[in-house]
């Protein structure tokens, strides 16, 4: 069902001489947070990344203050409980973050993009940096509900821990910063690969099939290159303790977050230099 | 003013673009014509600096395209229709587009005015029609009021209302002192738009004219006569100059002389006449021929008729 189009008046305005003003960075990020927040899907997805970080160890909480007490060993990871959406959290980010790019390619929008500033790299910084914000938001308020809630609902049971204790407070603050990055990592992506299926089986590969992949390596050799995965390298950050087959926890998420300052350098260069 | 000079652009093994060059004056409208492949749309990309260029330069008004402060107050460009996300509205598509170049929000208004579409201005535009499409297209390039406007296949997926306001915004924007630079691949229409032409094919320049010019040196300006005194009249119009052909059907196709002439001669002669009408190919005809050699894809067979009318070669 199309929508009607009234007829058109033939005449233009006048030339009025409408200056405009210079394309600079407060402009082009406003145009981008516009971009960002008109298209649906940007919402949803978010929303989605919440439902599924905060719902999941929420609604399995439950289930364990709901068995007999053995079922919990002394051992338990009450903090890092109430982050495990993060695992499945990181898909839809790492696929918004593609789309954030890839997006831009698949409808065209690109073609009005870089008329409308030419200069690409202030259109990939503008673009990176409003979804870096609006994603690290959600991602802190992701990670600190998710905890509360999850600590809230254990506590009826007195299995909680609060954010003072132990390493709560690092891997929680760490859960929301790898989320962040996983985003982050996806625009990079998206503006290497500009395909919005290809990008998203990339982040997907990446996460979680390369990690699957290593386990068929040689365990002496596991040991040496498992940790330095993109992933796992980042997810030591949200993990209680290290041992020998993870990074220390800012020396891991440090890596990841190198791994993905590369995957946006190449990004950034490859929109310079391609034909759009 | 556009200039383009010594401009190529090469994808891989395929020129697309070779060595061309032109101009696109203020105060008219220039079309841009050439089959399908034959480099339009990639000059046009070029000219607004999606494309970098292989060889040669660019300049709208002395200057490139990406060193324009606020190109949209500038340079307003339709590339291709609904390079718009399907899930934005139409209003803010323009938004976006009017934020990075400082452009007023009423500007937004008032293009969507301009084009007929400020009831739909807040639908997304998956629900729009190819001519919808097209008309947020060019509401985009009027956005910001620009002096320069370049127009790839505007009219495409328009009704006929639709094409004929294209007609005359065209005009009307180019009356006001603005370069308008609109492609086609249709003769007959850039005919009725167009004061100046550029015609390409594989990406070289074939012809750089006016409309006037290349309207009034097309075809041959042959007659159709019928006559039952062929014979007669042959010899009274070739004594007077023409060069006459007879086809299977025993019409005599006439050259070289008006039609006037050729009633004279009849009348000098008393041959009967049952018909004489003067033949013009249309301006597609005389695109086709100047194009002929550059068309990237030949169907099996070019028909040597069209429409019933033939051809006249040979004598």
């Amino acid at each position: 069902m199309s929508a009607a189009v009234t007829s058109a008046s033939p005449a233009p305005t006048a030339p009025a001489g409408h200056v405009g003003l210079a394309v600079q960075l407060p402009r082009v990020l406003r145009s981008e947070w516009t971009k960002l927040r008109t298209v649906r899907s940007t919402m949803w997805t978010l929303l989605a990344t919440l439902l599924v970080c905060i719902g999941l160890p929420v609604l399995i909480s439950f289930a364990i203050v709901n068995q007999p007490r053995g079922d919990v060993g002394p051992d338990f990871d009450a903090a890092g409980f109430s982050l495990f959406g993060v695992f499945l959290g990181q898909l839809i980010v790492g696929a918004l973050g593609v789309l954030v790019m890839s997006a831009e390619y698949s409808t065209g929008t690109i073609r009005a993009t870089l008329t409308a500033a030419p200069q690409r790299v202030l259109v990939f910084v503008s673009k990176l940096l409003t979804f870096a914000v609006v994603i690290a938001i959600v991602s802190f308020v992701t990670t600190f509900v998710a905890f509360f809630l999850v600590q809230a609902v254990l506590n009826t049971h007195s299995l909680g821990v609060s954010l003072g204790q132990g390493t709560s407070l690092r891997m929680v603050i760490g859960g929301a910063l790898y989320l962040t990055i996983v985003g982050l990592l996806g625009l990079g992506i998206g503006a290497i690969l500009r395909h919005s299926a290809a990008g998203i089986s990339t982040v997907l590969a990446l996460l979680f099939v390369v990690p699957i992949l290593a386990n068929f390596l040689p365990h002496s050799w596991q040991e040496h290159i498992v940790k330095y995965l993109p992933g796992q390298a980042g997810q030591a950050i949200f993990q209680r303790h290290s041992d020998a087959v993870t990074l220390a926890p800012w020396t891991g998420l440090a890596l990841f977050a190198a791994y993905t300052v590369l995957t946006l350098v190449v990004g950034a260069a490859l929109l310079v230099r391609r034909d759009a | 003013m556009i200039e383009v000079k010594g401009l190529s652009k090469r994808y891989g093994d395929v020129l697309a673009v070779d060595d061309l060059s032109f101009t696109v004056q203020p105060g008219q409208v220039t079309g841009f014509l050439g089959p399908n492949g034959a480099g339009k749309s990639t000059t046009m990309r070029a000219i607004v600096g999606l494309d970098r260029p292989t060889g040669g330069t660019v300049t709208i008004d002395g200057h490139r395209y990406a060193h324009d402060r606020a190109p949209l107050t500038h340079v307003g460009a339709l590339l291709e229709a609904k390079a718009v996300h399907p899930g934005r509205s139409a209003y803010n598509h323009l938004l976006f587009l009017a934020q990075s170049n400082g452009i007023d929000r009423r500007r937004i208004d008032e293009a969507l005015a301009m084009v007929g579409l400020e009831s739909v201005a807040r639908k997304r535009t998956k629900t729009f029609s190819l001519g919808m499409g097209q008309r947020l297209g060019i509401a985009c390039a009027l956005l910001g009021d620009p002096r320069v406007l370049l127009l790839d296949e505007p009219v495409n997926g328009l009704d006929p209302e639709g094409i004929i306001w294209v007609r005359h915004l065209l005009k009307a924007l180019a009356a006001e002192g603005r370069a308008i630079l609109v492609s086609s691949h249709l003769m007959a229409e850039m005919a009725l738009t167009a004061d100046n032409l550029i015609v390409i094919g594989r990406g070289r320049l074939i012809a750089d004219t006016t409309v006037a010019d290349f309207v009034s040196q097309a075809g041959n300006k042959a007659v159709l006569v019928r006559t039952p005194d062929g014979a007669a009249l042959t010899e009274a119009l070739r004594l007077r100059g023409a060069t006459v052909a007879r086809s299977d059907d025993g019409a005599l196709h006439v050259t070289g002389l008006e039609a006037a002439a050729i009633g004279q001669a009849a009348a000098d002669t008393s041959a009967v006449l049952h018909e004489l009408t003067p033949q013009r190919a249309s301006l597609e005809e005389a695109f086709m021929e100047l194009t002929r050699d550059s068309v990237e894809y030949h169907a099996e067979a070019t028909p040597t008729t069209i429409d019933g009318v033939p051809s006249y070669e040979g004598a």
